[in-house]
């Protein structure tokens, strides 16, 4: 009886972890646009203007979902599978990235090293369509992006180890859990260091401002538009909202593992829905901080990007050295 | 701190959405429903209707807010703002911007120039009018047309 009871309980914690999984993955997809078009909206009431309304990236993959699709000439399959290449791992890293709940069925792969080289296979799939147009700026765009990722992806795995260090793993929910109820981990200088850096490289693998303008129209001053020149109809709908939903990915990502407080750790079905809303509220946040600061930024000069990447690489460092020694680990 | 006090202190500059044009929209048109990625292609034109286009796309009339939108690429593009009495070089790259954008598409004549030549007319460099190179949905008029003309075109295609 008491085992019946037990595989039940087992169960409905795998469902509760299982629901939460997919609310994630269902958040991030249908929250993406959004977002978008909320950080729009915060830039045209700071410049004066209306506005098109949170909804309209909505409209904008509607439309283009109805649109002809078209293959340029002379192009092969690394520019035909990157759309969905870049919304499939921006969809598998909204389910591993603990954003609503830690107790996932997925939480023990959802290791830092992972979900890293998950965001780098997107990165380098577009990079690889970008190429493949055979396009001047294609190239242009690829080989920026190359540059920048080779700075942001040693940054992302050096500032989330400043965490793991006290919590002694890599696995991300693990991390989050440990400072959830250890909250003195965040509050330490190596916490700090890690959210400037990781901030920093949050803002260049998402293309935002200084390292890369979303609006910009010259191509000679473009990133990761210059990569997707090429795409129209549903391609172009499935690139941008897998560009959304890196953002939206990332920012939750920051959000869990610096303000961890309200994600899920058991089974219960309140905590998940609190941790659903509190998500929301999260991103929401940082995208509308996100989108007023870029209203006083200019963009870098590229050959200045190296250097802003270096610095947040170096707080990075220093806040892995930190963590290493504040926790006792170098004594020991 | 200074452009913070600034942005405070001015609020907002978009003038009160006019009433919404009663002109039929062109059939492609219909299919965007509220959203129309436009690039601007000038064929010729003397910059006056670009000085126009981007007032209308300014903070003043702010031609975004009926879901209309620049972009870099024809390739993203629904609707091709074209500019200008054709040129002699600009007519052949004008005809291949307009194969390059998906369908539905629609090409919108801005200015007298784009719709018959108008000041440059019968010079020695222009082929014609947009009329002449590439079919034409939405027409303009002015010289250099008012940025309330621009919106107004822009928003019987949106809709909005």
């Amino acid at each position: 009886m008491s085992g019946a009871h037990a595989v039940s309980a087992l169960g409905a914690v795998r469902g509760v972890g299982a629901a939460a999984m997919v609310a994630q993955v269902v958040v991030v997809i249908g929250g993406a646009p959004l977002l978008t078009g909320l950080m729009r909206q915060v830039r045209a009431r700071m410049e004066g203007r209306a506005g098109a309304g949170i909804a309209q990236p909505w409209r904008d993959v509607r439309k283009l979902m109805r649109k002809e699709p078209i293959t340029p000439v002379r192009t092969g399959p690394a520019f035909r599978a990157a759309p969905l290449l870049l919304v499939v791992t921006a969809g598998v890293i909204a389910a591993l990235v603990p954003l609503v709940s830690t107790a996932t069925p997925v939480s023990g792969s959802a290791d830092l090293i992972l979900v890293v080289a998950v965001l780098a296979l997107g990165t380098v799939s577009l990079a690889l369509a970008g190429l493949d147009t055979g396009t001047a700026f294609g190239g242009m765009g690829a080989s920026r992006e190359m540059t920048v990722i080779a700075l942001v992806e040693p940054t992302i795995l050096l500032s989330v180890f400043a965490l793991s260090i006290p919590a002694g793993s890599t696995n991300l929910p693990a991390i989050v859990a440990g400072a959830e109820h250890h909250p003195g981990r965040l509050a330490s200088p190596a916490g700090a260091l890690a959210a400037v850096a990781l901030a920093v490289v949050v803002l260049a693998e998402t293309g935002r401002l200084p390292v890369d303008n979303p609006a910009t129209h010259l191509e000679l001053t473009m990133v990761h538009e210059a990569m997707v020149l090429e795409y129209s109809g549903p391609d172009l709908a499935l690139v941008e909202l897998g560009s959304q939903m890196r953002l939206t990915v990332l920012l939750g990502l920051l959000a869990s593992l610096f303000a961890p407080w309200g994600i899920a750790t058991g089974a219960s079905v309140g905590a998940a829905c609190l941790g659903l809303l509190l998500l929301a509220v999260k991103v929401a946040v940082l995208g509308v901080l996100l989108a007023a600061a870029e209203v006083f930024w200019a963009k870098l000069r590229l050959f200045r990007v190296p250097e802003l990447l270096a610095g947040s690489f170096l707080l990075a460092l220093l806040a892995v050295t930190a963590s290493y020694f504040l926790t006792g680990e170098g004594s020991r | 701190m200074n452009l913070l006090r600034k942005i405070r202190s001015t609020g907002r500059v978009a003038e009160p959405a006019p009433p919404r044009p009663t002109d039929a929209p062109p059939a492609a048109a219909r299919e965007l429903r509220g959203s129309a990625q436009v690039r601007h292609v000038d064929a010729g034109s003397c910059n006056g209707c670009e000085i126009e286009i981007g007032m209308a796309f300014g903070p003043v009339h702010d031609a975004e807010r009926y879901g209309a939108r620049l972009v870099a690429s024809p390739r993203h593009a629904d609707v091709l703002l074209v500019t200008g009495p054709v040129t002699r070089n600009m007519a052949e790259p004008l005809r291949r911007t307009v194969a390059a954008a998906a369908e539905p598409r629609l090409v919108v004549a801005v200015g007298d120039c784009a719709l018959n030549c108008g000041e440059f007319a019968g010079g020695y460099g222009v082929e014609g009018a947009v009329g002449d190179v590439v079919p034409v949905d939405v027409e303009v008029r002015g010289c250099p047309p008012a940025p309330e003309r621009i919106v107004a075109a822009l928003r019987t295609v949106t809709g909005r």
